[in-house]
C-alpha cells in the first residue's frame, strides 16, 4: 500500500506529479439518462474496443449486460413497479400544458381527476381480458450508464505487479498495453468488477491484456472531453474538474429530493468511503446493487498490513515447527 | 426475470449446518441487477491452484531438506531437496503458463511493490527457487565423473548446496504462507473473507504435504522428522480451516457447495486419514509394514493437501460469481454502522 496516496483526493499531486492539472472525472446523473446507448457506441468508436457477442439477453433493453474487457460503457435498464418521484403513470394529459410544467421544476403535476377515456390503442391485458381501468400499477424505467470508478484508492492499481496500471495526471487510473502481461490480478481486485482480461475477437492486438476505461486519456491530452460525454445527448454523462462535479451534483441531488424524488442519492462522491471517493461518481434514484453496483465497496489492500502480518506469523509458525520436528534427534 | 430480484439469502441453495440446528436469525435478503454478480471472479485457471499446492510443497520440503541436512539424514535430505525442486519448477510452468502474455513475464521484474502480493511473491521466488535449485544440483555431486569429484567444483558443491539449501528453507515458509494474501487480496468474497486465517490453513497444508512427500520418498530410520512434520501440519490445517470457516459468516457458504464443498470435505477425509496412517507408520510395535503405511498416509496428505487448494480456489471463483456474497456481507457492513450511528 502506498501511504502516500491514502491522504486525499488529489491522487496524481500525492504521487509526485509536478503541478498536475485538476483531477477529472464523470458525473453520471442517471436521472436524466434516456437509455440511447450513445455513449457505448461512441465509446467503443474512439477506443477501437471491438465487438463481444451480440445475444438477446432478456434484461429489458440490455444486451450489453455489464462492464467488460470490451465494453467500457454500459446502460443499465430497470423496470420497477414505482412511480418516478410523484409522477403518476395513465392520466389524461388534455389541458395540462407541458411547457408550463417544465418552467417550474420544481413543481410537480397536478393529479388528475378526469376519467380516462378509451383511445382505441392496444390494450396492455390479453385480448378478451376485462381492462383493469383505474387501477393502474405505477412504473418507472431506471436507466444508468455506468464506467469505471477511476478510485482514489484503486484496487488495480495496487495490486498490478509490472507497474502496467498507473495513475495518470489527471487523477484517473489507465493500463498500459505494452507492460501488462496479462496476469489478471486486476480482475479479482476491482471491488466494482470493471477491469477484465480481453479474451477474443482473435487478432485483436490486446486479447491476453487487462482493458477499461480510460477515461479517454488521449483525448484528455488534448483538451477534449471524453468520448460518451461528448455524445451523451441529454448530458447524463457530464465530464469535468471533480471538485466542480461534486458541487454540481450535490445541487442536482437537493434539487431532486425538494421535487420529491425522495429515493435520489450520490454514490462515489464521499471521499471517506471504502475507495476514498471515485473519479466517476452516480446520481442513482435507487440502491446501488439494484444497478449491479456494490453497496459499500472498500479497496481490497486497505486490509494488506493485516495479511502480511498473519502470512508473517504464519510463516514464522511453519518455521519453527520445522525446527522443531528435528529437535528429538533421537527418536524415530 | 425481473430488474430487481429479491431474493433471499438462504434461498435457492440449502445450507447445509453442522449439527441440524435450524438458524433463528432471519436469512437476509438483497437485491441484485437481473441476478448478475457484482465483482469479477478472476480469470485464472488451474495454473493457480495447482501453484498454491506445488509452492506449499516447495517450501516445506525446503525446511525438511535442510533440516535433514543438518542432522545427518542424506536420504531425506536428498528426496527432500529434489521434490523442493521438481514443485518450484511446476510452478513457475504453472504461473508463466496462466499468463495473457507468457513471453512477457519478465515484466514482473520491472518493479517492487508492497502493495501487490503478487510482486512480492514474484521477488520470493526470484530469491528461493535458484537456491532451492542449487540445493538440488549439490545432490549430483555423488554422481559426477572421479576426476570432476576431486575437481574445484565437486569440493564447492556440497558446501553451497548446505549454504543454498538453508537460504531456502529460511525463504519456504514465505513462499508457502504470502500464496494464502495473494488470493485474500481482492475482492472476491471469499477469499477476502477468510483472510484472518488462511496463511495459517496454507502453512499447515504446504507441512502435511511437503511431511507426506517426506514420507513417501525417504527410508523409515530416516523419515522420523517427516513423519513429525506431516501429523503436525495436518493438524494444523484442520484446526486452522475449521476457525476461518466459523468467523466468515455468509461467505462461508461456497465452502460448503457445488463442487468445491465436494473437494474440501474430500480434503479433509484424505488429510485426516493421511495424517492417521502417517502416525500409524510411526509405531514400532506394527513392524514390517510400517514404510507402506507411512508411504499411503503420505499420499493421502498430498492429495488432501491438493484438494484443499481446489477446493478455496474453487470456492473463491463462486463467491465472485453469486452476487449475493458481494450485496449481504456489504449491507450488513452498512446496517452495523448505522446503527452505532444512530442507536435506537
Amino acid at each position: 500500500m502506498t501511504a502516500t496516496t491514502r491522504t486525499g483526493s488529489a491522487p496524481a499531486a500525492d504521487l509526485g506529479y509536478d503541478q498536475p492539472p485538476p483531477r477529472k472525472g464523470f458525473f453520471t446523473d442517471t436521472s436524466i439518462c434516456i437509455g440511447c446507448k450513445a455513449c457505448e457506441v461512441a465509446c467503443k468508436e474512439w477506443n477501437m474496443v471491438p465487438e463481444d457477442g451480440l445475444v438477446l439477453s432478456g434484461m429489458s433493453y440490455d444486451n450489453t449486460q455489464g462492464l467488460g474487457a470490451s465494453t467500457w460503457r454500459h446502460v443499465a435498464f430497470i423496470e420497477q413497479p414505482k412511480s418516478l418521484g410523484t409522477q403518476e403513470t395513465d392520466l389524461q394529459h388534455e389541458g395540462v400544458d407541458a411547457l408550463a410544467l417544465a418552467g417550474g421544476l420544481t413543481t410537480s403535476p397536478p393529479p388528475s381527476t378526469r376519467a380516462q377515456v378509451d383511445l382505441g390503442m392496444p390494450g396492455t391485458v390479453l385480448p378478451g381480458a376485462e381492462a383493469a381501468v383505474g387501477t393502474a400499477t405505477p412504473f418507472r424505467w431506471l436507466m444508468e450508464s455506468d464506467v469505471c470508478k477511476h478510485c482514489t484508492h484503486a484496487a488495480c492499481l495496487d495490486v498490478c505487479p509490472t507497474g502496467a496500471l498507473f495513475r495518470t495526471e489527471f487523477g484517473t487510473v489507465v493500463v498500459q498495453d505494452d507492460v501488462c502481461n496479462g496476469c489478471g490480478y486486476c480482475v479479482p481486485a476491482c471491488p466494482y468488477g470493471v477491469i477484465e482480461k480481453r479474451e477474443g475477437p482473435s487478432g485483436n492486438d490486446a486479447v491476453g491484456l487487462a482493458q477499461k476505461c480510460t477515461l479517454c486519456y488521449d483525448r484528455l491530452k488534448g483538451d477534449l472531453e471524453p468520448a460518451c460525454a461528448k455524445a451523451c445527448p441529454t448530458k447524463s454523462i457530464q465530464f469535468g474538474d471533480l471538485d466542480d462535479l461534486r458541487e454540481r451534483a450535490q445541487v442536482r441531488v437537493d434539487q431532486l429530493v425538494a421535487a420529491g424524488e425522495t429515493g435520489a442519492r450520490l454514490y462515489g462522491h464521499d471521499p471517506d468511503d471504502g475507495v476514498g471517493g471515485t473519479g466517476a461518481m452516480f446520481l442513482l434514484l435507487d440502491e446501488p446493487e439494484v444497478y449491479g453496483l456494490p453497496p459499500d465497496p472498500v479497496v481490497t489492500t486497505r486490509d494488506l498490513p493485516g495479511m502480511w502480518r498473519r502470512a508473517a506469523l504464519a510463516a514464522v509458525t511453519m518455521l519453527a515447527g520445522g525446527i522443531a520436528v528435528f529437535a528429538g534427534r533421537s527418536s524415530q | 426475470m425481473t430488474a430487481t430480484e429479491t431474493r433471499t439469502a438462504g434461498g435457492g441453495r440449502r445450507r447445509r449446518r453442522g449439527r441440524g440446528e435450524r438458524s433463528m436469525v432471519p436469512e437476509a435478503t438483497f437485491t441484485s441487477y437481473y441476478g448478475r454478480p457484482i465483482v469479477k471472479a478472476s480469470p485464472w485457471t488451474a495454473d493457480i491452484p495447482a501453484y498454491l499446492f506445488l509452492g506449499g510443497l516447495a517450501g516445506g520440503s525446503s525446511l525438511l531438506g535442510a533440516g535433514a541436512d543438518l542432522t545427518g539424514r542424506p536420504a531425506l535430505r536428498r528426496s527432500a531437496r529434489l521434490t523442493a525442486l521438481g514443485a518450484i519448477g511446476g510452478s513457475f510452468y504453472a504461473l508463466v503458463h496462466d499468463l495473457g502474455r507468457p513471453a512477457r513475464f519478465h515484466h514482473m521484474l520491472r518493479v517492487a511493490k508492497v502493495s501487490s502480493p503478487m510482486s512480492v511473491g514474484t521477488w520470493i521466488l526470484t530469491a528461493y527457487g535458484p537456491m532451492a535449485g542449487l540445493a538440488a544440483v549439490s545432490e549430483a555431486t555423488g554422481c559426477l565423473p572421479r576426476r570432476w569429484r576431486d575437481s574445484l567444483l565437486g569440493r564447492w558443491l556440497p558446501g553451497a548446496g548446505r549454504g543454498a539449501g538453508l537460504l531456502a528453507a529460511g525463504l519456504g515458509p514465505a513462499v508457502a504462507s504470502y500464496t494464502a494474501v495473494l488470493i485474500a487480496d481482492t475482492a472476491t468474497p471469499t477469499w477476502h473473507a477468510a483472510r484472518r486465517d488462511l496463511p495459517f490453513v496454507f502453512v499447515g497444508s504446504a507441512a502435511a504435504a511437503a511431511g507426506g512427500a517426506g514420507l513417501m520418498f525417504s527410508p523409515t530410520e530416516e523419515a522420523a522428522p517427516a513423519r513429525r512434520l506431516a501429523v503436525v501440519g495436518a493438524a494444523a490445517d484442520l484446526i486452522a480451516s475449521r476457525t476461518m470457516e466459523s468467523g466468515m459468516g455468509v461467505t462461508a457458504e461456497p465452502l460448503h457447495t457445488g463442487r468445491p464443498g465436494k473437494l474440501l470435505m474430500t480434503a479433509k477425509a484424505l488429510t485426516g486419514l493421511g495424517a492417521a496412517l502417517a502416525a500409524l507408520g510411526g509405531v514400532p510395535a506394527v513392524g514390517q509394514r510400517r514404510r507402506g503405511l507411512s508411504a499411503a498416509g503420505g499420499g493421502c496428505l498430498l492429495a488432501g493437501s491438493v484438494c484443499t487448494r481446489f477446493g478455496l480456489f474453487g470456492a473463491g471463483q463462486q463467491s465472485a460469481e453469486d452476487p449475493r456474497y458481494t450485496v449481504v456481507p456489504q449491507r450488513e457492513r452498512l446496517e452495523g454502522r448505522d446503527q452505532a450511528h444512530n442507536p435506537a
